[in-house]
């Protein structure tokens, strides 16, 4: 087993056994906290906290992704051609936004709970994977898109055969920043009342016992760590089928 | 192609006009007895008389109309300056007029139609300066512009009655106090991230195998969620001053300030890091391979030829970290480390929307500004732009 | 005079250049050719020390390249390569007098030897001076790139596929420009090119290099009249081969007595073009003229008789 494989093993044992098994790691974070303060966070199971994190993070994703894809394939065909330069603006200028001051306007119009986080990672999750998805589609070999059309593909068989294929490794680039992003994010959102991992970090701060800090924060940490990484495994695979593809041409 | 574009309206001014039209139906701004309750919506043609209202509207349609023909950038960019300025009258005669006689503690807040119109206008605005598409010194001197109108605006006290300048006034010293530590947290922590990260990039060039394990280590910084990174901090700074000697004279303390800066600091220092070794490998190998082979040391090749080259990308990396310091240093309000955020957190525990906003938007507004200024220097220092620009 | 003295240079077990041994007379220009892999572009890095000899050495004018701190060997010679290599950021006067500012020489110095260097390469300094590179055609930054590593004087100059990046018609132009630049200087200049064309054109000596080894080195006519292995005969092109040959000699060599009809051609012509005319216009028999004089004229069969003289390798 290759050495990344080995620690990709240990970092999966690690975060199962944070989750499931918190209490055996209370020698470890034992230091950390005041004495005669508890040790492990128990309030909630951190399993259920760990999959309604998950689940919030999931759901504005994909929803980001959809709405995302779509409207890139749309100012990149001719017709929203005209959308173009401010597609490119609104994506450039709209990442400035903070992600929290997205999550604390969001709030007055929604109330607390998981809506203004949803919105929040919603909105902010399109802006890095339109961006992509749009120098994606719009930054493809000009030779092999003329020969597309040249073998008498449609439009909409060029966009599905040729052009989506050819931008799924940066596509993918934008959906892993946007992920990676919302895991942190949804962390803010239990300062609104959003049942994440958050919850833990925060009665940690309110309660100075850093052992809920540290529990709170690995486990994210973990978390986006290894989705990351699978991004990345998956980016790479498939830029390496795109590069093997080409030489053969 | 070019039938497409030649014809005569443009497709996004022909949106923005609907979607204004549309917004209009939408109240204006809220009237509310008080801060606390919730306010009635107020549409655009009830916030004053007739004979303020009238105007104030004819200006802003045909500021929407001057945003529909496509080949006159120009124009469009007018049209959506003189939108907004018919925004800003509006606001201001109406937030006026609806106080009269509706009780001290009366409030007028800004409504869904006000904030769609105001985006609306901005998108023209961008959309027509996208076709304008100005050199760097151009887009400095809009910027400016810019802030210098939002400063009068604000500074006039033209909107004085608007609910959230009266949040202002009652923390008018807060806000100030506010301001600074913001900018002290994110510009304060980019220098040092910069002092630190400019050298650890430059090693890392050199040496592979420092490469290798400081950028994984700084990505693996990077994952910590903020809340936690902040919540990590206070305790640590709170052991160093107890424990070494001296440490807490020279202000090193658990709360406050420095546990929130030195979150940032450690932030920072992957984009830093990274952009710098990315813009040292940016040099093309031909041009480097020449410049070995005249005789340059690697130092004149460092300082003369990959550092010039390498700039803008490491200017980029430092964009990546002041913006992202600005929306950070939003948490630093919840772990008592001042700035915008504590006013973020302060309304978000009591519901007091105005609150949110006022700590929300100079964070927004600042981040803004931030990043097209950081863009305009990323530009001028690309080879001879100023003389393409 | 470089003397180059039993070279190897060895990468992971592999000999990339294999004992090679050469002597450039000063004044001359020599081409290195061969195909990709050869080692042809490390024997020349050998030279200025940017790839460092496994054994042997290199003497210029005498003195022992390892004699010298590697910058200071480097300064003293020019490098010019494919591509370029100009500072993208620094104006046409700061990319050519980069080396000598590295020499410490005086501004103004630096000055009038740009202007120098444009002026020779029929760039006017006026125009030229502070334009940046990108502004510049890929005919000027190649000409540019190559004043750059003439600029300090350098005791040789290295070239490597100086005009790989270049159009056909551009780089016919940069090799007359170069081969008139190096008559008039006197430089020493060694050239790298896997173009055999470009060899016999600019070379006064071609060398010929096969898989780290020199297998040939010599005129351009001895190396078209008699290859010395298989490859050095594929690298000349079998069929062309006479042709090449014709292209080295100038008419003047086998002009004879006697009258011929039709229009005249000059005696600087090469053979080649003697051929391609008497083809083109169905005549045996040219008149020959010099300086718009008459001189004599020259035949198919004489022109004939000298492209005979090639033959199959041993």
């Amino acid at each position: 087993m290759s050495r990344a494989n080995i620690l990709r093993v240990i970092v999966v044992c690690l975060l199962l056994t944070l989750v499931l098994q918190p209490e055996w790691f209370e020698p470890v974070f034992a230091p950390f906290s005041p004495s005669g303060a508890p040790v492990i966070y128990t309030r909630a199971s951190l399993l259920s906290l760990s999959l309604s994190h998950l689940g919030i993070v999931a759901l504005a994703s994909v929803a980001a992704i959809i709405v995302a894809v779509l409207l890139a394939i749309l100012v990149t065909r001719p017709r929203g051609q005209a959308f173009l330069p401010l597609s490119r603006t609104i994506a450039n200028m709209g990442q400035t936004f903070p992600p929290v001051a997205v999550l604390a306007l969001a709030v007055p119009m929604l109330g607390f709970g998981a809506g203004p986080t949803l919105v929040a990672l919603f909105l902010y999750g399109i802006l890095p994977i339109f961006e992509n998805t749009m120098t994606g589609l719009s930054t493809l070999p000009p030779a092999t898109m003329e020969a597309a059309r040249g073998i008498g593909l449609s439009r909409r068989q060029r966009l599905l055969q040729v052009e989506l294929p050819l931008a799924l490794p940066l596509i993918l680039t934008g959906i892993r920043l946007s992920v990676v992003i919302a895991i942190g994010t949804a962390t803010i959102g239990s300062t609104v009342a959003a049942r994440t991992l958050g919850e833990v970090i925060i009665a940690g701060l309110l309660t100075n016992n850093t052992s809920y800090v540290l529990q709170g924060g690995i486990i994210v940490g973990l978390f986006a760590i290894l989705i990351y990484d699978v991004l990345t495994q998956l980016e790479a695979h498939f830029q390496k089928r795109l590069g093997g593809s080409r030489t053969t041409v | 192609m070019p039938n497409r574009t030649s014809s005569f309206f443009s497709r996004p001014g022909l949106l923005f006009a609907v979607l204004g039209l549309v917004a209009l139906l939408a109240p204006f701004v809220t009237l509310a007895a008080n801060r606390i309750v919730a306010g009635v919506g107020v549409p655009v043609w009830d916030i004053a008389a007739a004979n303020t209202t009238i105007p104030g509207l004819a200006v802003l349609l045909a500021g929407l109309a001057l945003g529909l023909p496509a080949a006159l950038p120009k124009l469009r960019l007018l049209g959506a300056t003189v939108g907004v300025a018919a925004l800003v009258w509006l606001l201001m005669q109406g937030s006026t007029s609806l106080l009269e006689g509706a009780g001290p503690y009366a409030r007028v807040s800004l409504g869904s139609g006000f904030w769609c119109l105001l985006a609306i206008l901005l998108l023209l605005a961008a959309d027509a300066l996208s076709a304008l598409s100005p050199g760097p010194l151009m887009r400095a001197g809009l910027l400016v512009a810019a802030i210098i109108a939002l400063v009068l605006v604000l500074w006039s006290g033209a909107l004085a009655d608007l609910s959230i300048y009266r949040e202002y006034i009652s923390r008018h010293d807060a806000f100030f106090d506010a301001a600074q530590r913001h900018l002290g947290l994110a510009f304060g922590s980019l220098m040092v991230a910069a002092i630190t990260g400019f050298p650890l990039g430059v090693f890392c060039h050199h040496n592979e195998g420092l490469r290798g394990s400081v950028l994984p280590v700084l990505s693996f910084l990077q994952t910590i969620p903020s809340l936690a990174m902040f919540g990590i901090m206070i305790p640590l700074l709170a052991w160093v001053s107890s424990t070494i000697p001296g440490a807490k004279e020279l202000g090193v303390a658990g709360i406050g300030f420095l546990p929130a800066f030195l979150a940032l600091v450690i932030y920072s220092l992957l984009p830093v890091v990274a952009n710098t070794v990315a813009g040292l490998e940016a040099t093309p190998p031909v041009t480097l391979d020449a410049a070995r082979g005249m005789g340059m040391t690697r130092q004149q090749r460092l300082i003369q030829v990959q550092l010039p080259l390498g700039l803008p990308v490491m200017l980029a990396g430092l964009r990546i970290v002041l913006v992202q310091n600005i929306g950070l240093a939003v948490i630093a309000g919840l772990i008592g480390g001042g700035g915008f955020g504590t006013f973020v957190f302060q309304g978000l525990n009591q519901t007091a929307t105005d609150l949110i906003l006022l700590g929300a938007l100079p964070t927004v507004t600042l981040a803004l500004i931030s990043a097209i200024t950081m863009d305009i220097l990323v530009e001028l220092t690309r080879p001879n732009s100023v003389r393409h620009g | 005079m470089i003397e180059i003295d039993n070279i190897t240079k060895v990468y992971d077990g592999r000999a990339a250049v294999d004992s090679v041994s050469m002597t450039i007379e000063s004044a001359t220009i020599t081409a290195i050719v061969g195909t990709s892999g050869s080692g042809k572009s490390t024997l020349l890095r050998m030279i200025n020390r940017l790839v460092e000899p496994t054994s042997g050495e290199v003497r210029i004018n005498g003195e022992l390249t390892t004699d010298l701190e590697k910058n200071a060997l480097r300064r003293r010679i020019g490098y010019a390569i494919q591509g370029h290599g100009l500072f993208p950021h620094h104006t046409v006067a700061r990319n050519i007098g980069a080396v000598p500012q590295l020499l410490g020489w005086s501004k103004d110095k630096i000055s009038d030897r740009i202007n120098e260097l444009l002026n020779l390469f029929s760039m006017p300094p006026e125009e030229f001076r502070d334009r940046y590179p990108a502004e510049l055609s890929g005919g000027q930054q190649q000409r540019v790139g190559v004043a750059r590593a003439l600029a300090s004087r350098p005791d040789l100059l290295l070239m490597d596929e100086p005009f790989g990046a270049l159009d056909p018609i551009i780089r016919t132009r940069a090799q007359a420009d170069l081969h008139r630049i190096q008559r008039t200087l006197g430089s020493t200049i060694l050239l790298v090119t896997h173009d055999m064309e470009e060899a016999i054109q600019l070379g006064d000596q071609v060398a010929v290099m096969d898989q780290g080894r020199l297998v040939q080195h010599g005129t351009p006519a001895d190396i078209i009249t008699s290859p010395a292995t298989r490859f050095v005969a594929e690298m000349v092109g079998g069929v062309d081969r006479p042709l090449r040959l014709l292209s080295l000699l100038p008419l003047s060599e086998i002009v004879e007595a006697g009258e011929a009809e039709g229009p005249p051609i000059n005696d600087q012509a090469s053979l080649r073009d003697a051929l391609s005319v008497c083809l083109g216009s169905g005549r045996n028999t040219l008149p020959v003229e010099r300086d718009g004089a008459l001189i004599g004229r020259v035949t198919l069969e004489a022109i004939r008789s000298r492209a005979e003289g090639t033959h199959e390798p041993r």
